[in-house]
Order: C-alpha cells, then structure tokens, then sequence
C-alpha cells in the first residue's frame, strides 16, 4: 500500500479543470433563483439524489461525478445521505408512478429554501418511456423544475457545468 | 426419466422459432417439467405471460440444451411452478401483475410489480380499471424473542437506484431479509408492443444502464436470428469488442465500490481512475461512453477506425500495467479481507437452485458462462477462461470479477489483432411471417435473455427481456442471513443487482 500512496504522491493530480458554465443554464437558474436564498446559499451546495425510476446510467455518471478527475467536492457540492440536509434534489428517471409518493415525500422532506434539478431526458419529459402506463412523463409534472440537465445520460462533465452554473447564480 | 428434448417433442412444435425449439405443451407435461425444475435436474432460464398462454425456459445443464415451454391458458390460470420451485414465484407474480395469469397453488399471491399505482389492471392482458389506491403490502412475519425491525428505503442514502430492504434483526444480525421491488417499474414491455425494431432496440438498451451494450446486443441478435440475418464478420467481432469493455468498466467499478462499501476509499479511488479511462475511450471511439445505441439489429451503428483501435490498445496497455499493483493492495490489506472474507457466504445448492448467472453463481462454484455454454461468434474463436470459485462469499465474488477483468483485457487484446475487414452492418430483411426468438447474451451481470415475436409488417408484437438479477436478487436475501445490519451494503453492493433491469 506504502508503495501505490508514494506513487500517487509523486505524480500530478489527475483532477481537471472546471467545465465554462453554459449560458442558457445561468439563465434558466436566475429566473429560479431569490436574492434572499443566495445569501444564504453561500458557495456551498447540498445533493440528495432521487431515482425516480431511471435505467441506472445517469447514476453512473452522478458516481463518476465523485472520482480523482471531475472531484466535485472541491466546488463544495456533496451528495448528501438526507433530504433534510439537502438544498438540491437532484432527480433522474422518467418519474414511475410507484416511485412518485416517495419523491413527493423526499421532496417534502427537504428544507427551504430547495431547488430541484432533473438529470437526463427521462426527468425531463419521459424520454423514451413516455406514455407508458406506469410513468408521469417527467420531473416537472409532480414537482416544479429548476434546472434541466438533458443527455441520456448527460456526460458528468455536462452535470458539473450545470452544478456550476446553480451555484454561480446562488452566490451572485 | 425424460430428457428436456423428449419433453419438447411430446408437445406441439411452433414453426419460426429459432434458434432452440418452442412447444406448446399440455398440462401433464407442464407439470411434469415443474417436478423435473424441483428435483434440480433442469434450471428455470424464464417464465414469462403472454395473452392468454404461459412460458418457461429451460435449460439442461448436462445435456447442454436449452429449449422454451409453452402452456395455453385461456382462463388464465396455470399449474403454478413456483408452488414447488422457489425461483419461479417473483416471476410468477410479476406474470400476474401484467398479464392477470393466475398460477395455481402459488404460495404467494401477493403482487410484485404492481403497487396500486398504475390506475389499471394486468396492463399486458385485459386491462381493467382500477382505483389509484394504495394498498397495504403485507410483509412476512418473523417471530422470536427481542426481534426488531428496519425498515429501509426505497429512497437510500447514497446514489443508488430505489427498492426497499425489510430487515428483521436480533440485535445486529440479521434475522431476516425481506425485499420489496417494482419502484422502477417503467412498462417496457407495453411500449414494446407495436414498436419498431429501431425503437424497440432503444428501449432494449434503456432496461438497465450499466448493461445497455448487454441488453441492445441481445435483442439484436434476437432479431438477427428470428429473421435468419447473416452478421458481417467484423460487426460480430466488434459487438464482442463492446461487450468486453461494458464487462470491464462494470467489474472495475465495482471492484472498487465494493472495497468502499467496507471503508477501503483508497481502491475505490484508484479503480475510479481506470473505470473512467474506459468510459472515455469508448466515449471518444464510439461517441457514447456507455455505447449506447451502437448494437443494433444487423450489426454495430458504427464502425471503428484504426485510430479507435489504437486508443482502446493504449487503454489496455495502461490498465494492464496498473491493475496488477490494485490487486496486490485489495489482497494484502488484513483490515479489508477482515471485512470480505466469510461475509456474505451464499451457499452452492442455492446457486444451483437458481441458476444463479455471473459471478454470483460463479463465486459458488456454478460453473456457467453463456459465451462458453452456447457460444455465439465469435466467442467460439476467442480463447478466455471462465474464472470458477466455490467460497461464496463478498471475498470470492470480488476475486471472480478480479480474474474476469484480466479475461476481458486478454479479449480486447486479441479482437483488435484480429478484427476481420468488411462491413460492419446488413440491411435488415422485411419479415416473412411471424418470426419467434429465444437468445441468451452474457452481460456483466450474468446470462440475460431475450424471447422476441416478431410480427408479419416487421414490427415487434411481443418481446420479454429477463435480467440476471431475477435470480440473483432472492438469493441475497439468503446470503445475508446471519450477517450484521452494518454489513449490507458490503454484501448487496458485491452482488450488484439491477434494480431497473428487474422492475423493467
């Protein structure tokens, strides 16, 4: 172990920089965003994912999110273990209708001020899957939607860029 | 004694359905191959409804044959398999739940996918209406002394997909696990119906994320061999390709997240490293990091270039050079094997019993691999081994996956020397007829199998997608038993089954 430690101390951080923050989605935030929750928002960020019945892969990438070369806790945004520390929901999948009462529950479950932010084309109106029996079509047909992040699923770096761009207009 | 073949002779042929024989058979026969299925002499491959009829896949470890079972039910009931043989009975529920086929004797007749939320009844069979109200799911009882119970999500606290865990434990150990699934319940089947092959192939692909290669490489071969297509060599050979990179960013991802799961961080970053070297190769070489949407009916979306090729060859070089030092920390850190070794001990007869595919059944000592057992090209050409251990616990499935990375690395080697030239894709024919396929394609996870009808304008009438985790999933609430609450995780996260795969 003292051997692969004193390699990785000797090599550069594989970490990279941050993704520019895409306009559109400053945009989208600031309409979504109060002076007075910016404040108190500060420049750091709590997520509690919900899976609302996606296929897996925008779980994938939000882990991703967490390793040596996207390391999104160096921007002070943490996936959190409760809704009740969380400021953001971050939500994928295309909303099943046996996932909806425990999203509406998590939802409720999170303090003000909250914002909610779909992952991936399902979230965002069912993607492939709308009009099936079992879903609502997207995020925004239960819960009111921040910030859309599309791609099926968006890569991670896509997902930073958004992130970025939330807590950019937060601290504004 | 009857061997499989003979029972499928003894019942009525269907025409078109390729490549292993499908009979409709009676009753006695049906019942017949359910004592056969509880005696062990057979494994249950899938069960599955239709309108008005019942199946079952089978296969015959010994004779390697494999062959479907058909059982028309036109008041909806059949012989329940389930009564008898353990591994039927969530199949059997979720046949109830979208068709309203009712197996008879069950033990269990609670439903399973359907939750009483959908607004409807059997949506696949008649549909009725029904009210939006959920109902109160009945969870077994267990009774003794100082019992308690934890109930746990179907929202947890990491980034995980949603299903709920019902732990009865006495003090910390575990007493009893119950599961509860269906939350990702999307209906795929239904939007199947009527599909064209293109997007039929897309939602194939969207059954479950981290095998999406997997599940768009099996239906295409359904389709593939229920219209008698011949696959350009280098198509085939580079649908291997992707499934061998699929396979390894899976096992190295999880490699690590399992040594995670027992606060090991130091593996699980280093594995990260090379799990995402693999996701952006193949985001560069085929424009998708999960190559999504690249196997379709007929052969690969896209070809690969020689400058893909040498990307791919450097990525390997490079984990070949680094995975050696992993391995030698996950098996010299004492505080790690602590943790893995004896935990999570899944005991052989069951995994036989359940035909348990993937390192799950591999890790205890069931010895079958789909690409070894009925090879599809190229595998016949590749040389791999198939990595066997019979421990079966958290250590061993871990050591599985190990040697299946090294396998995988020594089958990207050898496809990129040998990748044959010419087209990497055909036309796809206009069904003649109504066309019938049962294929089974070896994902990460274990054998997934695809049972396809194609109708006569070519589209898809009827297509069932059964993932691994059907039979992986009861097992763990086996293998945990006994185990400390604390150690869960450690043990769900080695057998990493798909939530969404199963919930379809």
């Amino acid at each position: 172990m003292r051997m692969l430690l004193l390699k990785s101390l000797l090599k550069s951080p594989l970490t990279e920089r941050p993704p520019e923050v895409s306009d559109a989605a400053v945009e989208e935030l600031a309409q979504a965003l109060h002076r007075a929750s910016r404040k108190k928002l500060g420049r750091s960020l709590s997520i509690r994912a919900i899976d609302a019945g996606s296929c897996n892969g925008c779980e994938l990438e939000m882990n991703a999110l967490s390793n040596a070369f996207y390391d999104i806790e160096r921007f002070g945004i943490h996936f959190v273990a409760s809704p009740r520390h969380a400021d953001v929901l971050m939500i994928t999948g295309p909303v099943t209708k046996n996932m909806c009462d425990a999203m509406q529950k998590t939802y409720d479950a999170a303090p003000h001020p909250k914002w909610v932010v779909a992952i991936g084309d399902c979230a965002q109106n069912g993607g492939c899957f709308a009009g099936s029996y079992a879903v609502m079509d997207g995020v925004s047909k239960v819960l009111p939607v921040d910030l859309h992040i599309p791609g099926c699923p968006p890569r991670p770096i896509e997902i930073l860029r958004g992130m970025l761009s939330l807590l950019e207009s937060a601290s504004k | 004694m009857p061997a499989l073949q003979d029972l499928i002779l003894a019942g009525n042929r269907v025409q078109h359905h390729v490549p292993v024989p499908r009979a409709v058979v009676a009753p006695e026969i049906w019942t017949s191959a359910t004592e056969r299925l509880a005696e062990d002499h057979w494994t249950l491959l899938d069960l599955w409804g239709d309108r008005g009829t019942v199946h079952m896949a089978l296969l015959d470890i010994k004779a390697r044959y494999r062959g479907v079972i058909s059982l028309e039910c036109p008041d909806g009931r059949f012989p329940s398999v389930g009564r008898v043989h353990p591994p039927a009975i969530r199949l059997e529920r979720a046949a109830a739940d979208l068709f309203g086929l009712l197996p008879q004797g069950a033990n269990d007749s609670r439903p399973w996918l359907d939750h009483g939320q959908w607004g409807l009844r059997s949506p696949l069979g008649d549909p009725m209406p029904a009210s939006s109200e959920s109902t109160r799911y009945r969870f077994l009882e267990s009774k003794g002394e100082n019992l308690h119970q934890v109930p746990v999500g179907p929202v947890h606290a990491g980034i995980i997909e949603p299903g709920h865990f019902r732990f009865t434990a006495s003090g910390e150990t575990i007493v009893r696990l119950e599961e509860r699934f269906g939350y990702t319940h999307k209906g795929i089947e239904a939007l199947m119906e009527g599909a064209t092959l293109d997007r039929a192939s897309k939602l194939a692909g969207r059954t479950s994320g981290d095998s999406t290669v997997a599940y768009a490489y099996a239906f295409a071969r359904a389709v593939d061999v229920a219209l008698g297509l011949e696959i350009p060599g280098r198509a085939a050979w580079l649908r291997v390709l992707m499934a061998e990179l699929e396979r390894l960013a899976n096992h190295l991802g999880d490699i690590g997240a399992i040594c995670n799961d027992a606060a090991f961080p130091l593996m699980h970053t280093h594995c990260g490293i090379l799990r995402e070297r693999v996701l952006r190769v193949c985001d560069g070489v085929f424009g998708h990091r999960m190559m999504r949407d690249q196997i379709i009916p007929g052969g690969v979306a896209n070809d690969v270039s020689a400058e893909g090729q040498k990307l791919i060859n450097s990525m390997v070089v490079e984990i070949r050079e680094r995975f050696p030092d992993l391995i030698d920390l996950y098996d010299n850190t004492a505080s790690l094997q602590d943790r893995t070794v004896g935990t999570g001990h899944l005991k052989a007869n069951l995994a036989k019993q359940f035909g348990a595919g993937g390192y799950i059944g591999r890790a205890s000592g069931r010895d079958f691999d789909s690409r070894r057992f009925f090879p599809y090209a190229p595998y016949d050409e590749l040389n791999f081994e198939v990595p066997l251990l019979q421990e079966g616990d958290v250590n061993a499935r871990v050591w599985v996956r190990i040697r299946e990375v090294e396998q995988s690395l020594s089958l990207i080697e050898q496809i990129l020397q040998r990748l044959p030239a010419g087209p990497h894709g055909v036309e796809i024919s206009q069904a003649n007829g109504p066309r019938e396929a049962s294929v089974l394609v070896e994902g990460f996870r274990g054998d997934i199998h695809v049972w396809i009808k194609i109708a006569e304008d070519g589209t898809i009438q009827r297509c069932h997608l059964r993932d691994p985790s059907w039979f992986q999933w009861p097992l763990l609430e086996a293998a945990i038993e006994g185990n400390i609450v604390a150690d869960f995780p450690l043990c769900n996260k080695s057998f990493n089954c798909s939530y969404s795969g199963h919930d379809l």
